[in-house]
C-alpha cells in the first residue's frame, strides 16, 4: 500500500537532551490508524511532526517521498490536515461558516469552492442550520464539530484527530466514527489519538501503541487488545468487550458487540 | 435535600424551554448519574440547583427550587455556594483568573470565605493530594492540560467541602486512567456522605457509581430510577443513550425479555453469561 506518510528515525526534544520521541520509525497509508497511550507519551508532539508544525531533532519525516523541511507550511497544509483537541486554539472567525472556508480559501481555492466546499463539510457534522451562529455562543462539542469541518473542507490526503470524541455525546460520537469511514472509503489516510478505547475498537483498523517516545505495539485492534503486556506498557486498558471475552475465557479476542456475541455463541453454546 | 417542583424555564434567547416540568427530589448523600445527549438541559438542571438561574442567567422561570428547604430563588449566591459546589464543563472557565500557581487558584475560595490560615493550608494540601495533583502545585494554571486544568478545577471545589456537589462532565479531558482516578474520588466522597449530581456521558463509569440515574432528553425528564433499570430500558437508544458496552453484549447473546433485570458492569456480565452458559449446557 502507498505510504502517505513515513517517519523515519525520528526524535525530538523541546528542551537539549530531554528526548519526548527517540528514534522513532512508522509509517501511515490510507486507512483509520488510532494512536494511543499515556498523556504524555508523545503522541501529540508525533501529530505536531508529521503537521510539520515541529521539525524533528534528528531523523526525517516524508510526506509524498519528499522530506518536510523542503515544505512549506502552506503546501504541508495541502497534504495534512490536524485538527485540534481543543477547538477553541483553532477557532477565530465570528461565523461559523466563515471559519470552515478560512483553511480552504489560504490554500487557494477559489471563494466559490470554498464555500461549497465548506457547506458540504458542515452538513456532514450536523451543523448546517448554525452556519450563520458565532462558533462561541454553541457548545464544546459543537465547537469540536465545527474544528473537524473546518479541516475537512480543505480536503486534505491525511487528516490528524487529536481527542475527537471529547465531550460527544453517543450520536457525536457516530458521527465522527462515520466521517472517519467515509474518509477512509475515499482513499484518505486518516490517524487518531484517542483515549477512547470502545471507539477505537470499533472504528479503527490499525492501532498504535505508543509509550515513552517509541511504539510499543502496532497492529489490527484484536492483536494489539490481546497483549495485556503492550497495554500494561503503554498505561492503556483493553476495551470492555476484550476485558469481558478474557474473563470468559473466550479464544478469540473480539471488539465489537456482534463479534462477541457470535463467538460467545459458537465457543460457549454449541452442542458438543 | 434539593427538591423541584414543576420547574421550566426558558432562556431569553432560546425559542423552546431548556428544562420542562421537572419534579425532583434528591436526599442527602445521594449518587446520581445525569444522562442525556448535549442539548438535553443536564448543565441546565445544575445551573438550576447552583441557582446560577436566576441569579445570573436571564430567561422565564415557573415553578421552584428548592435547597435544604430554602427557596434558591431568595439566596444570595454567595450563601448558596456554602451549600453547593459546582464543578464546571470547561474547567478554564472555573480559574478565578486572577492566581498565578495551582495552590493559590485551589486556596481562592477558601480566600474568600474568610478561612483562617492553617485550615486553608490543609484543605489545600488534602484536595491536591486526593486528586494526584500535588506535583504540579507551583505550576500556572494557564500552562496545563486540559487533563491537569480538569483537576484542578475540581479540587477548587472540592476545598470548600460543599454539602452538595455538581459535576457537569468532569473526566471529559481525562485519559482512562485520570478518570479512574476521579472516580475514586467520587466514591470516597459518597461514603463521607456528600450529595453528589453527576452530568456523564461515560455510562460504564455511572453504571459503577450511582445510586440512581436520571435521563433528560430534550428539557424533560424520561426516566429517573436505578442504574439497572434505567440502562436496560429499551427505549434508552431513543433518549439519546447508549447503555454500557457490557449490557449490549448481555442482550446480544441472550436476548433478554423485557423487564428482566440486565447486568451492567463487567463484573455483573461475566456472572450472568456464565450463568447463562451453564442453564443452556444443564
Amino acid at each position: 500500500m502507498n505510504k502517505l506518510i513515513e517517519v523515519e528515525q525520528v526524535s525530538f526534544a523541546y528542551e537539549p537532551g530531554m528526548n519526548v520521541l527517540n528514534q522513532l520509525s512508522i509509517a501511515f497509508a490510507p486507512g483509520v490508524t488510532a494512536v494511543l497511550g499515556e498523556n504524555g507519551a508523545g503522541k501529540t508532539t508525533l501529530m505536531k511532526l508529521l503537521k510539520g508544525l515541529l521539525k524533528p531533532t534528528a531523523g526525517r519525516i516524508k510526506i509524498g517521498g519528499r522530506d518536510t523541511r523542503q515544505y512549506s507550511a502552506a503546501e504541508i497544509a495541502r497534504h495534512v490536515g490536524m485538527i485540534f483537541q481543543n477547538p477553541d486554539e483553532q477557532i477565530f472567525k465570528s461565523s461559523v461558516l466563515d471559519e470552515v472556508m478560512f483553511g480552504p480559501l489560504q490554500i487557494g481555492q477559489s471563494p466559490a469552492e470554498a464555500k461549497e466546499r465548506a457547506l458540504a463539510a458542515l452538513a456532514a457534522l450536523d451543523l448546517s442550520d448554525v452556519e450563520k451562529e458565532n462558533p462561541y455562543d454553541l457548545s464544546y462539542a459543537a465547537r469540536k464539530r465545527i474544528g473537524i469541518a473546518s479541516i475537512l473542507a480543505m480536503n486534505p490526503e491525511a487528516i490528524i484527530f487529536d481527542e475527537p470524541t471529547i465531550a460527544q455525546d453517543q450520536q457525536g460520537l457516530r458521527r465522527i466514527g462515520q466521517i472517519m469511514s467515509e474518509l477512509k472509503a475515499e482513499g484518505k489516510t486518516v490517524i487518531a489519538i484517542l483515549h477512547d478505547m470502545e471507539f477505537a475498537a470499533r472504528y479503527c483498523e490499525r492501532i498504535v501503541l505508543l509509550a515513552r517516545g517509541g511504539v510499543i505495539a502496532d497492529g489490527p485492534p484484536a492483536l494489539v487488545f490481546a497483549n495485556d503486556d503492550w497495554l500494561r506498557q503503554a498505561g492503556v486498558k483493553a476495551p470492555g468487550l476484550v476485558r469481558l471475552g478474557q474473563a470468559l475465557q473466550l479464544s478469540q479476542t473480539t471488539v465489537t458487540v456482534e463479534q462477541f456475541s457470535q463467538a460467545f455463541r459458537t465457543e460457549k453454546l454449541r452442542a458438543d | 435535600m434539593i427538591r423541584m417542583q414543576q420547574f421550566t424555564y426558558r432562556y431569553s434567547e432560546m425559542a423552546r424551554p431548556a428544562l420542562e416540568g421537572i419534579n425532583l427530589v434528591i436526599e442527602p448523600g445521594e449518587c446520581i448519574g445525569l444522562l442525556g445527549s448535549n442539548g438535553a438541559g443536564k448543565t441546565t438542571l445544575c445551573y438550576a440547583i447552583m441557582g446560577l438561574i436566576p441569579h445570573f442567567f436571564q430567561g422565564d422561570l415557573t415553578g421552584e427550587v428548592r435547597v435544604n428547604n430554602q427557596p434558591v430563588a431568595k439566596m444570595d449566591l454567595a450563601a448558596m455556594s456554602r451549600q453547593v459546589g459546582m464543578v464546571l464543563q470547561n474547567a478554564a472557565n472555573q480559574l478565578s483568573g486572577t492566581k498565578m500557581t495551582v495552590e493559590e487558584e485551589i486556596a481562592f475560595g477558601l480566600e474568600n470565605f474568610a478561612i483562617a490560615q492553617e485550615e486553608m493550608r490543609e484543605r489545600v494540601d488534602w484536595a491536591l493530594e486526593i486528586l494526584g495533583i500535588a506535583g504540579i502545585r507551583k505550576r500556572n494554571p494557564y500552562q496545563l492540560s486540559g487533563g491537569q486544568l480538569q483537576r484542578v478545577a475540581i479540587a477548587s471545589v472540592l476545598v470548600l467541602k460543599p454539602q452538595i456537589l455538581l459535576l457537569d462532565e468532569p473526566t471529559s479531558q481525562l485519559d482512562p486512567k485520570g478518570t479512574e482516578e476521579v472516580y475514586q474520588v467520587l466514591r470516597q466522597l459518597r461514603k463521607e456522605g456528600i450529595t453528589i449530581l453527576l452530568a456523564e456521558h461515560k455510562v460504564e463509569m455511572l453504571a459503577q457509581c450511582c445510586t440512581r440515574l436520571i435521563v433528560l432528553n430534550e428539557g424533560k425528564i424520561m426516566a429517573d430510577a436505578s442504574p439497572h433499570a434505567v440502562l436496560g430500558h429499551p427505549s434508552l437508544p431513543d433518549w439519546g443513550v447508549e447503555a454500557p458496552v457490557f449490557t449490549q453484549a448481555y442482550q446480544a447473546v441472550v436476548q433478554p425479555h423485557h423487564g428482566e433485570k440486565v447486568p451492567i458492569t463487567l463484573r455483573e456480565t461475566i456472572e450472568r453469561l456464565n450463568q447463562y452458559e451453564q442453564a443452556y449446557r444443564g
